[in-house]
């Protein structure tokens, strides 16, 4: 109530203040600007990385090799995966980190406005780079996205490329990062406890240290990479007294809380809109804060189990195999509060909640997948296969993805005073969720059946669920052109709403105007305002 | 059997999308792990069936929890949320302690299997296999025959970029080899495996032997096939090696005990004779006529 005079009277200095023409963006230090940029650069980034994705999926259509050179193929699976994860889904999370977390925490703007404009203005840079490496002598890194020497160091002129364009992408990640756990610390509105804050909030805290942990140590090994190709040393050459395997272990040590990067924020998007939906408050709230952080630490102790076919001991093996299945228990209990935050609710089912729902049934089983994985004697039959393909794509797309969608739908009114086309976006939903099973379900009996992953050409007898595989692909493909349609027609106009888009949201971003003001809480939310939005 | 029931159902619904084809020999109903034609990818046919239906055993419950939620507690059909509902400490003492049970019970056999795959003791027959830019070689340690064995050259031709060859009139399309791996029946055979460049992994889904081949590494891995099922057994390289990663199958011509040692015989003298005029100080290394041949036609 306080909130509202406080509003009119920042509401003239916003204006004063806030630049234009294209000083707005690149000199921005605004962070709904700047998380504007970013989930344009990583709209931008899905297409391309999705444009490659259609060309493997158009080769993998019917065998024999009718497009691409198998060297481009390759080039394809690396780059789709490069810009997908570092291009696509990393600053997607990091644009709703800074549209949402000040306004979550009842603060102006993100803590180091500066330092926000820098990690992002990186991105681009980096991108060009490693994009324009498709143009330079022997084509672009065709390695694979895990950058495996020796194989990595054949690679040609784009090898530096790939090396600065890594470079780049985890220097923007630490800094997004430290301005992220910087703002949580040191930002919130006084009354506004750690165990107050809403779960996108928490989530991103926890994602930010990883972040913070990992990003150098794949710098460390990309580095090694470079001083192996240029400059004669030997970290990873079997032939000088190097360790081709000790790569793997550096990479996935960083790989694997990557992963927990890359699904994290989404836990926190789906535990806020499956309460609003549900009318209910969040099950398990502190039990939900402490699975995400026992996920987290765990993640640092199962990075071996992408690498059990390289010959580990026994010992080692049987050690990945039991701590990757103990994170089954905290992804468990997650699961289960969400199942019970919907148990006696009153449910209703608005784009946000459909992709939440889609979230939670197939990330589901990627998680099963996951499991089977697991099992040692199993994943040598599994490992590297179209079953690990399967797996992955389940968590990352109807995981990460929906869950960056959900996140959209959920907050995009807020974000632009209009509610979007909630009849064309059930259609986004139902097209996408359909399409991405029989784009990757398929894929599963491929990987099984035994078809080895990143091959450009394979035998017959696999022809008929590549053909439905590659269907589904290209609708799925498609479909998502409905996206930014659908944000392009809302931030032009549509039925204004309140400060509560949704009937059950709770949180400070609702207590906020909508479109927020440019400084999102100039005068900090009283206690009552707080108390009103935690609703657990 | 009850998986295939439910699986072939589900590919009926690919059926009707519309191929004709006959089921037997149909891609559609390849759908599932090989049970191979070993004790251990027996083994692990089991264990990844056995871990398969706790998944679907769990999905079941879980999701039919959330389908009952979405179909009962609708606002739409009048559905109270009740506020109160946010903890359980019973419940949730439960739902994280089951689990906990369930992945020991699985974890068991998982460990007792991968410790007899690790016992790479007693064997009887021992193979260096190295894999290369792009192709096997394998080198019979104590009886100095090697050689090497790549794509066969009917998949090669048809391979190529837009090469008019129709993949389903080649013989066992990628999955061919020009001279296979042979080894016997009912013998504990260990491979040395090791790679010459990059990185490569031997796979032969059939005996449930998956090893990287890795330069400066020798790793082991051992099989046994079963008496009554000598034949051939196809695989391929299953870590991403480069350009034509996807063209360097591996085939073994498993063989009856007598029959390998005739073949082993055979071609122990016919390599020492071949390799004799040419470079007799290195026969023992393996640098026979057939070595030299595939080394420059490669």
């Amino acid at each position: 109530m306080s909130t509202q005079p406080a509003h009119a009277a920042t509401h003239d200095d916003d204006h004063d203040h806030k630049p234009h023409g294209w000083r707005r963006w690149v000199y921005a230090t605004n962070h709904k600007d700047i998380g504007t940029m970013y989930l344009i650069f990583a709209c931008t980034m899905f297409f391309i990385g999705g444009a490659m994705a259609m060309i493997i999926r158009l080769e993998l259509f019917q065998p024999g090799l009718q497009f691409v050179d198998p060297q481009f193929f390759n080039s394809m699976t690396t780059m789709h995966a490069l810009l997908m994860i570092f291009g696509a889904v990393m600053p997607a999370w990091t644009g709703l980190a800074n549209w949402m977390i000040p306004m979550q925490v009842g603060a102006p703007d993100m803590a180091l406005p500066r330092l926000n404009n820098f990690s992002f203005w990186i991105l681009p840079f980096a991108f060009t780079l490693l994009l324009s490496s498709l143009f330079v002598p022997g084509g672009a890194p065709a390695g694979g996205w895990t950058m495996y020497p020796p194989l990595v160091l054949q690679t040609g002129a784009s090898f530096p490329m790939l090396i600065f364009a890594i470079h780049l992408m985890g220097a923007s990640s630490i800094l997004g990062a430290i301005n992220v756990v910087v703002t949580i610390m040191n930002m919130r509105a006084p009354g506004m406890t750690l165990l107050r804050m809403p779960l996108f909030v928490w989530t991103w805290l926890i994602t930010a240290y990883l972040l913070i942990a990992v990003m150098p140590v794949l710098a460390g090994a990309v580095t090694m990479l470079l001083t192996d190709h240029f400059f004669g040393t030997t970290f990873f050459t079997a032939a000088g007294g190097g360790d081709p395997v000790m790569f793997q272990h550096i990479f996935w040590f960083f790989g694997h809380p990557e992963v927990y990067i890359l699904i994290l924020p989404a836990f926190g998007i789906i535990s806020e809109i499956i309460p609003t939906f549900s009318r209910k408050p969040l099950f398990g709230y502190e039990a939900m804060v402490y699975a995400v952080a026992s996920i987290a630490f765990l993640s640092f102790i199962v990075w071996a189990h992408h690498m059990f076919t390289v010959g580990m001991p026994l010992a080692a093996q049987l050690f990945f195999m039991l701590s990757t299945m103990l994170i089954a228990v905290p992804t468990g209990v997650k699961v289960f509060n969400w199942t019970a935050t919907m148990w006696k609710g009153s449910l209703s089912f608005e784009p946000p909640m459909l992709f939440a729902l889609a979230f939670l049934f197939l990330f589901s089983i990627g998680g099963f997948s996951g499991l089977m994985l697991a099992m040692v004697p199993a994943d040598y039959q599994y490992q590297d296969t179209y079953f690990v393909v399967a797996h992955f794509h389940y968590v990352l797309v109807p995981g990460s993805i929906f869950g960056i969608m959900a996140g959209v739908y959920y907050w995009l009114p807020k974000w632009t005073g209009n509610m979007y086309d909630l009849k064309l976006a059930t259609w986004h939903f139902w097209l996408s969720t359909i399409f991405v099973n029989v784009l990757f379900f398929p894929q599963h009996f491929l990987g099984l059946a035994g078809m080895p992953r990143r091959i450009p050409d394979y035998a017959v007898q696999f022809t008929d669920w590549n053909m439905v595989s590659s269907i589904g692909g290209f609708g799925f493909g498609l479909s998502q052109f409905l996206f930014p349609y659908i944000i392009w027609k809302c931030v032009r106009g549509g039925q204004r709403i309140g400060n509560k888009a949704w009937e059950g949201a709770h949180g400070l971003e609702w207590e906020l105007p909508s479109p927020p003001p440019y400084h999102s809480w100039t005068t900090a939310p009283t206690d009552a305002v707080i108390a009103r939005g935690a609703a657990h | 059997m009850m998986i295939r029931a439910k699986l072939a159902s589900l590919a009926l619904i690919g059926t009707a999308i519309g191929s004709h084809a006959a089921w037997a020999d149909s891609g559609w109903s390849e759908l599932n792990m090989t049970r191979g034609v070993t004790d251990i990818s027996r083994k692990i046919y089991d264990l990844h069936m056995e871990i398969f239906w706790v998944c679907v055993g769990i999905a079941v419950i879980v999701f039919g929890a959330m389908i009952w939620s979405i179909i009962n507690f609708r606002k739409s059909r009048g559905a109270i949320p009740d506020v109160t509902l946010v903890h359980n400490t019973k419940v949730e003492v439960i739902w994280t302690t089951l689990p906990v049970i369930i992945l020991i019970a699985m974890a068991v056999p998982a460990a007792r299997t991968l410790v007899e795959i690790e016992d790479t003791t007693k064997t009887e027959l021992t193979i260096k296999v190295t894999g290369f830019q792009w192709g096997w070689q394998y080198d019979y340690l104590d009886d100095g025959v090697a050689y090497y064995s790549h794509l066969d050259r009917k998949s090669d031709a048809a391979r190529e970029l837009l090469s008019g060859i129709d993949p389903n009139s080649v013989e066992h399309y990628l999955l061919n080899v020009d001279h296979p791996l042979v080894v016997p029946v009912a013998t504990k055979v260990r491979l040395l495996v090791t790679g010459a460049d990059v990185i490569h992994s031997w796979w032969v889904p059939a005996f449930g032997v998956k090893k990287d081949a890795i330069p400066g590494f020798v790793n082991e891995a051992w099989f046994r096939v079963d008496a009554d099922k000598p034949g051939l057994y196809r695989g391929q390289c299953a870590e991403l090696c480069g350009r034509d990663h996807g063209f360097m199958p591996i085939v073994v011509d498993v063989r009856s005990k007598a029959d390998f040692a005739a073949w082993l015989k055979d071609t122990a003298a016919e390599q020492r004779q071949a390799a004799a005029p040419a470079a007799p100080a290195t026969a023992a290394a393996g640098s026979t006529a057939s070595l030299a041949a595939a080394a420059t036609a490669h």
